[in-house]
């Protein structure tokens, strides 16, 4: 009854193609980021900062990076730790270099490199498929781990082979390092995120997005009707690999301050960004969101709830989180095969019916 | 009706948790889970014991109650990120976290936060510089110490020549495992000896070619700086390439029975440096048993009490407590904060009459903890295990460092972090 599109008009092309097309998600979608950005800042504290709202600033970025491979493109990745150390060691060899750089530029710069290095390894994209193509980006995770572990110019020639992030200021406010407020921490991430979530959800509904679904859907048929394998993969590559490595420099830089790589950039990461994505739901910007907040925040909460609530033992917490976590993430499959995003699409369709399903 | 009461009660236990009393407040960073828990649950154990034990017998120290605030990390920096931010608005006095990654990253954060770390044996070495790490105390000793320590036992093998030798680094290849390496080099020019470094990537749990180079070019001795299944992986495939147990030598993280129990005979005669003594051949052992064991409070199940880990955590809680002590004492207050425990913290003074005070004599070397200096004594023994016996016993006096590599080592590198980090050294 409410939630409809009828006698809402579109009168011009541009009304027409708009990201949402009924009011009410606009109306949902502004008032949401006004209120991330309006208001967050002013009623965070460290706690949220630090243990929920960047981490799932930065892990929505990733996941919607990795999307764009794998659920826009249809390309296997479990290389996004190892793409989130790229990023990740470029910012720092950027900023250490180049302390007067702009820390805006820097991640960009970082992003940049890391869509590099991505083309790399997305050639064997070309030849292979599938579970090869799994296993081919797998050996890109180790080998980037490896080589950060290994070349010490790397990491600064430092005695214990980890990288600090050096305090940075941006408008005479720091942003990294100890003493960055946190609302500056958390807007400086949500600028990215709001900024290359709408880059990605209006690359998807484009040119680009067409071409990757094609090659995703059945890339012979992609290919006779005039779609290019080349260019629609390297480019899914490239523009996840950037985002993946956005998400790893503000991973580095403004969440965590200090990695080492085999344990911040491990194999479970790609795990767990690949999670995040079947999750939230493959194919969809609003799912990477999703599947990032349900996969981090989730043990967060039970641990909140069990240990500070009913003063059980972290340990036996620690290891119920294992169970409930894989449940529910069994839960959903079976329940939701398309992701939590889908689950949404479906309560949008009744909502448009409702109260006349018939 | 269920999820009623559930609610209910959480309800409650938050208003609980919520109301305001005097008491001091001790996080603990333990992990009870994970590749790294054979070794953290004792650590964790003793260290909650130890506070127990204070609460049951004295009420507290100085007549304020410890409150006790397990966090479980799996040894997970970005647990142990969460760990901290959940547990400093409590009114957090000290964070241990054994763990070498965590303390890297707690040590600006809680400098920032004025809350001071205690990184006992582990954690940044150069920390010791305390006129550039303020907030940061690593007595009674650093890693570089013990690389040191271990290389003057082998000189003493040896006959005080090592040239021509080769020494072997069995290292966790992470931040905690690269530690001694600088040390390691800078010895080897002034000995003479080679070394040859063997990274051994997390968690350790597959070792074979890095001991099939150690069979092929067979090393006059080997060092290990490895931490949890890392450690009785290293020491069974020594057995296994039948390496000469009383050539390897392990740092104090690599030194404990759950280490080398699973080997059985094969770790008979292998070494390791203790910072402290073995056993619970100690007068504090029996109020332990009397009020936390017997009155079923103890943290574990018991069964670990005089195992080496248990014993350090048991060392790291003491320290705290004594130094909580020592900042009652400074502030005249008895619920001090974060910044009097630092205070307290600077101004450790523990001799041999006060551990036989505690129960705990010939425990380990005094501790006289100096403003400039955060990692005093820096001393160190050898301990040797004994398969047939299941035992550790120390075969060496506590003996020092090689303080003229060790002191530039860490004046150069505090130096280095002082100048990316824009600070300006305190005067002590």
């Amino acid at each position: 009854m409410f939630y409809r599109e009828s006698g809402d008009f579109k009168t011009s092309y541009i009304q027409d193609q708009q990201i949402f097309p009924i009011l009410q998600d606009r109306v949902f979608v502004t008032v949401i980021i006004a209120f991330a950005f309006l208001v967050v800042p002013f009623l965070i504290n460290d706690y949220w900062e630090k243990s929920v709202l960047l981490p799932v600033l930065i892990w929505s970025l990733a996941a919607i990076g990795l999307n764009i491979l794998t659920g826009y493109c249809g390309q296997v990745s479990l290389g996004t730790g190892g793409f989130m150390a790229v990023g990740a060691y470029a910012s720092y060899k950027f900023t250490t270099a180049f302390p007067e750089l702009n820390l805006f530029i820097v991640v960009l710069l970082s992003g940049g490199v890391t869509a590099m290095v991505g083309i790399l390894f997305g050639l064997p994209s070309l030849r292979i498929k599938g579970f090869y193509l799994a296993v081919a980006t797998l050996a890109s995770q180790f080998f980037l781990v490896w080589l950060f572990n290994k070349v010490p110019w790397f990491y600064n020639y430092s005695a214990s082979g980890q990288i600090n992030a050096p305090e940075r200021l941006i408008a005479g406010i720091a942003v990294t390092g100890p003493n960055a407020p946190p609302w500056a921490t958390y807007l400086f991430c949500l600028v990215f995120v709001v900024v290359f979530a709408l880059v990605a959800k209006n690359l998807t509904r484009g040119r680009f997005g067409r071409s990757w679904m094609a090659i995703r859907d059945m890339d012979i048929a992609a290919e006779i009707i005039g779609v290019a394998p080349l260019k629609a993969k390297l480019s899914a590559f490239s523009i996840s690999s950037f985002y993946i490595g956005i998400a790893g420099a503000l991973f580095f830089l403004v969440y965590l301050g200090a990695v080492e790589p085999t344990e911040a950039f491990g194999i479970d990461k790609s795990f767990l960004v690949l999670f995040m994505i079947i999750i939230g739901g493959l194919g969809s910007i609003l799912g990477s969101f999703i599947g990032a907040a349900f996969m981090f925040l989730m043990p967060v909460l039970i641990k909140n709830i069990l240990v500070n609530g009913l003063g059980w033992s972290p340990d036996i917490v620690a290891h119920l989180i294992l169970m409930i976590v894989g449940g529910l993430i069994m839960f959903f499959l079976i329940v939701e095969p398309h992701g939590l995003a889908q689950l949404w699409r479906v309560t949008k369709e009744k909502l448009r019916l409702w109260p006349f399903p018939h | 009706m269920k999820f009623a009461k559930l609610l209910v009660s959480l309800v409650l236990s938050m208003s609980v948790t919520g109301v305001a009393y005097s008491d001091l407040v001790i996080p603990s960073l333990e992990y009870r889970t994970g590749p790294y828990a054979p070794n953290g649950i004792h650590f964790a154990d003793g260290y909650a014991d130890y506070f127990t034990l204070l609460n049951e017998r004295d009420g507290g120290i100085g007549g304020v109650p410890v409150r006790f605030l397990p966090c479980e990390t799996a040894y997970n920096t970005e647990k142990g990120v969460e760990c901290y931010e959940s547990t400093k608005g409590e009114g957090s006095l000290v964070y241990q976290p054994l763990s070498t990654g965590i303390t890297y990253q707690l040590i600006p954060k809680a400098t920032a936060d004025g809350i001071p770390i205690h990184s006992m044996g582990y954690g940044r070495t150069s920390a010791a510089n305390g006129k550039v790490f303020s907030h940061v105390f690593n007595y009674p000793g650093t890693y570089w110490d013990a690389a040191s320590i271990i290389v003057k036992h082998i000189l003493d093998q040896e006959g005080g020549d090592l040239n021509g030798k080769t020494i072997a680094l069995v290292y966790h290849n992470s931040a905690y495992g690269k530690e001694p390496i600088r040390t390691l080099e800078k010895l080897s020019e002034k000995h003479g000896y080679n070394l040859t470094l063997i990274a051994v990537d997390h968690p350790g749990q597959e070792q074979k070619s890095q001991w099939l180079q150690i069979r092929r070019e067979r090393p006059d001795y080997v060092m290990m700086w490895g931490w949890g299944v890392m450690n009785q992986v290293a020491i069974q495939e020594a057995a296994n390439i039948r390496y000469p147990m009383e050539n390897f030598i392990g740092v104090w993280w690599s030194a404990s029975e759950n280490d080398v129990i699973p080997v059985g005979e094969g770790a008979h005669g292998y070494k390791a440096i203790a910072m402290h003594g073995v056993g619970d051949d100690y007068p504090l052992y029996d109020d332990m048993r009397k009020y936390v064991l017997d009155a079923g409070k103890a943290a574990g199940d018991g069964s670990n009490l005089g195992k080496v880990l248990y014993n350090r955590g048991l060392y790291a809680a003491m320290l705290a407590a004594e130094a909580i002590r020592t900042a009652q004492e400074l502030s005249g207050e008895s619920d001090i904060t974060s910044e009097q425990m630092r205070d307290g913290m600077e101004a450790l003074s523990i001799d041999e009459a006060r551990l036989s005070e505690l129960g705990l004599p010939n425990f380990g070397p005094p501790i006289q903890v100096t403003c400039e200096n955060h990692g005093r004594p820096g001393l160190g023994a050898i301990q040797q295990w004994d398969a047939n016996t299941a035992n550790w016993s120390l075969i060496t006096d506590f003996t020092g460092a090689d303080r003229e590599v060790v002191d530039a080592l860490i004046a150069e590198d505090s130096a280095a972090y002082a100048a990316e980090n824009n600070i300006t050294p305190r005067n002590c």
